[in-house]
């Protein structure tokens, strides 16, 4: 009853709505956070964009099924990018909440995290 | 024989030098090392600044080596790995790419020249970033593959994150922390548009596209045209347009003047991206997705223009004002693209390089002026006198008159070239009143900041000692030097402007022509030759192996 196609595709929105809600969220981690699951969200749709396949060799044989293998290697390259950026994203906030006292994006609400709080 | 050798590996490879030679260069020096480890901002890494300027120039050669077989009407094509387009990737030389190369490399000379003079200290590694830098723009304008570009895209952005921030402070670390979030974003969506693009056609390949796109029926063109649309606002927020652009005055305003510079050249990249994806491939011979951005492109692109001179208007920097002028040229220059006929684009490419090298220029220009001006800086305020009012002055004044169009600079001629293609067009009144009044505003907007910083002088400061230390920190004759470099090849473009507009004319024409464009990509293989079963969709209980032959789908198995 619930196919394959609906649960990848609603699996998909979940994750995609829930990465967009926390990026627009005010403070860094959110952010970061939100991004990573928009990243696992697109990964998964480039997958299914391969079309959706059971008992498939991603690789070409003289019988049997073969599963579509260049969205597979698309999704490796994007995964190790990604991991590359989220990494990145993560150090330039810590450095930035350093550097401006503040982890809110727009550098907003400086007031309600002192830095004096953090000394002691 | 040596030499035999050599010049057959050069011309062979020639291509993928442009991609290698920064890679490597930035590889040698971090193995290197910046000297400045432990603090010691003393040292001066002079052997890195040598090997980083040789090979800036090397790089410079190659571009230049590969613009003029373009021009000779060369359609290179380099398979990396040596595997066949569609089914590996390529790299592509025509004229616009090689334009571009050429247009980079010939900013990044006097740019790393300007940097070597005092803010390549300023931080770590500056040297290998603005190579990867260099790489990552070299490889999104010569590769033709979609999938490619968006790596490329990675590459040059991951470079850009850490060069903006270059030099630190928390005013660079807020901008660099949105730039870095809306960047990672629009990777997110560039991978949707590609997914959904390659669903559909089942390749990446861009002329392999052109041709694939033209056989979707309407049903399946709906989507086609979604990917097309995620792809412009991809490229849109690189290009920096209507409402995707807010993120550039901020960014751009605190970078350093070098970085500021160099990154002139990266708004283009999401313009020449636009033009590759949605005039090369999404062009007229697009079947149902023929011109799918054409009611978008043209409107977004005056509104830009128009926000952007407001912008300008009430910028309270210099450096702003220069950030305001830069979206004010990709609006231009796209409203000419969005025109969609062959002479608008040559008009859209001949601006386009003219204006980023002037806008290059103004961004070191920048500099020089605030070092000068005590601690005002470029805010646009009285302050004391420049030194060298007469140099600035005359400078300032000569790329400003030549961003707001007046002749004979390039920039008139650029603009005018525009205008003239745009009068048979049903959009002539918008696209000329919104140029026009765009000029006229931005010359509005320069002459109040020039005669704010020239003539509106205060006298000098109570504490004169306090007032020379930092003065001397960002000029030099060095710095100077290289920001007229810049300007004059920015200028220069009125001296050449008749060879220079026969070659975007060809650009154009090449551009419009994917048949020919096809057949050199996708070589004996491509095309009808290459009728497997992509998109591939498989299905029960058949056999699914694609096929060499068009409508082989009964099931034979491969026929290698």
């Amino acid at each position: 009853m619930m196919s394959l196609e609906f649960l990848v595709a609603s699996g998909i929105g979940v994750v995609t709505a829930t990465g967009i809600y926390l990026i627009l969220r005010g403070r860094t981690w959110p952010v970061v956070l939100g991004l990573s699951l928009l990243g696992y969200a697109v990964n998964v749709f480039i997958f299914a964009m391969g079309r959706l396949w059971q008992d498939a060799a991603p690789i070409l044989s003289a019988d049997g099924r073969v599963a579509d293998p260049l969205p597979q290697a698309l999704v490796l390259t994007a995964i190790v990018i990604g991991f590359a950026t989220t990494g990145f994203v993560i150090e330039l906030a810590l450095r930035s909440r350093h550097e401006t006292g503040t982890d809110y994006v727009d550098g907003q609400a400086a007031d309600k995290t002192p830095e004096t709080r953090d000394r002691a | 024989m040596t030499t035999g050798f050599l010049s057959a590996f050069f011309s062979a490879h020639l291509p993928v030098l442009p991609v290698l030679l920064p890679l490597f260069t930035a590889v040698v020096l971090l193995l290197m090392g910046d000297g400045l480890a432990g603090g010691s901002q003393q040292a001066k890494p002079s052997k890195q600044r040598l090997l980083s300027m040789a090979s800036v120039v090397l790089g410079a050669v190659f571009a230049w080596r590969l613009m003029t077989d373009a021009d000779a009407g060369a359609l290179t094509v380099y398979p990396l790995g040596g595997w066949q387009a569609p089914f590996g990737i390529v790299l592509v030389v025509d004229r616009l790419s090689s334009m571009m190369l050429a247009l980079t490399w010939t900013i990044a000379v006097p740019v790393l020249w300007y940097a070597t003079a005092h803010w390549d200290l300023r931080g770590r590694h500056f040297h290998a970033l603005f190579h990867f830098q260099l790489m990552g723009l070299s490889g999104a304008f010569i590769t033709g593959d979609l999938f490619n570009l968006f790596v490329f895209f990675e590459i040059l952005l991951i470079a850009s994150y850490v060069l903006l921030v270059h030099g630190q402070g928390p005013e660079r670390f807020k901008a660099g922390l949105h730039y870095v979030v809306l960047n990672l974003a629009a990777s997110a969506l560039f991978l949707i548009g590609l997914a959904i693009i390659y669903g559909l056609t089942g390749t990446l390949n861009m002329a392999d596209l052109a041709l694939r796109v033209a056989k979707l029926n309407a049903e399946e063109a709906v989507l086609l045209k979604i990917g097309a649309m995620i792809l412009l606002v991809v490229f849109g927020l690189k290009a920096a347009i209507v409402p995707l652009y807010m993120w550039l005055p901020g960014a751009y305003s605190v970078a350093s003047a070098p970085i500021a510079a160099l990154f002139a050249i990266m708004t283009k990249v999401g313009v020449y991206s636009i033009i590759r994806v949605h005039v090369g491939i999404f062009g007229e011979g697009a079947g149902h997705a023929a011109l799918v951005v054409e009611p978008w492109l043209l409107p977004v692109a005056l509104v830009t223009t128009v926000l952007a001179v407001l912008g300008a208007l009430a910028a309270g920097s210099l450096a702003r004002l220069v950030a305001y002028l830069t979206i004010a040229s990709v609006g231009v220059i796209l409203a000419s693209v969005g025109l969609f006929t062959s002479a608008a684009l040559s008009a859209a490419l001949y601006y386009m390089v003219h204006s980023t090298l002037v806008v290059a220029a103004l961004f070191l220009l920048v500099e020089l002026i605030a070092s000068q001006r005590g601690d005002a800086k470029d805010k646009l305020l009285p302050a004391i006198a420049v030194a060298q009012p007469i140099t600035l002055g005359l400078m300032t004044l000569l790329a400003a008159a030549s961003v707001a169009g007046l002749p004979p600079l390039p920039g008139f001629l650029g603009k005018l070239m525009i205008l003239q293609s745009a009068s048979s067009s049903s959009a002539q009144i918008w696209v000329w009143s919104v140029v026009l009044g765009a000029s006229f505003l931005t010359l509005i907007g320069l002459a109040r900041a020039g005669s704010t910083l020239f003539w509106n002088v205060l006298p000098e400061p109570p504490s004169p000692a306090a007032s020379t230390a930092p003065s001397s920190a960002g000029f030099s004759s060095r710095t100077l030097a290289s920001t007229l470099a810049l300007l004059a090849l920015g200028l220069l473009l009125a001296v050449g402007a008749s060879p220079m507009k026969r070659y975007t004319d060809a650009a154009a024409v090449q551009l419009a022509d994917t048949a020919s464009y096809a057949k050199a990509v996708l070589g004996p293989l491509g095309g009808t030759a290459a009728e497997t079963t992509r998109p591939y969709r498989g299905g029960d209980g058949e056999v699914i192996l694609p096929n060499l032959k068009a409508g082989a789908g009964s099931g034979s198995g491969a026929q290698p």
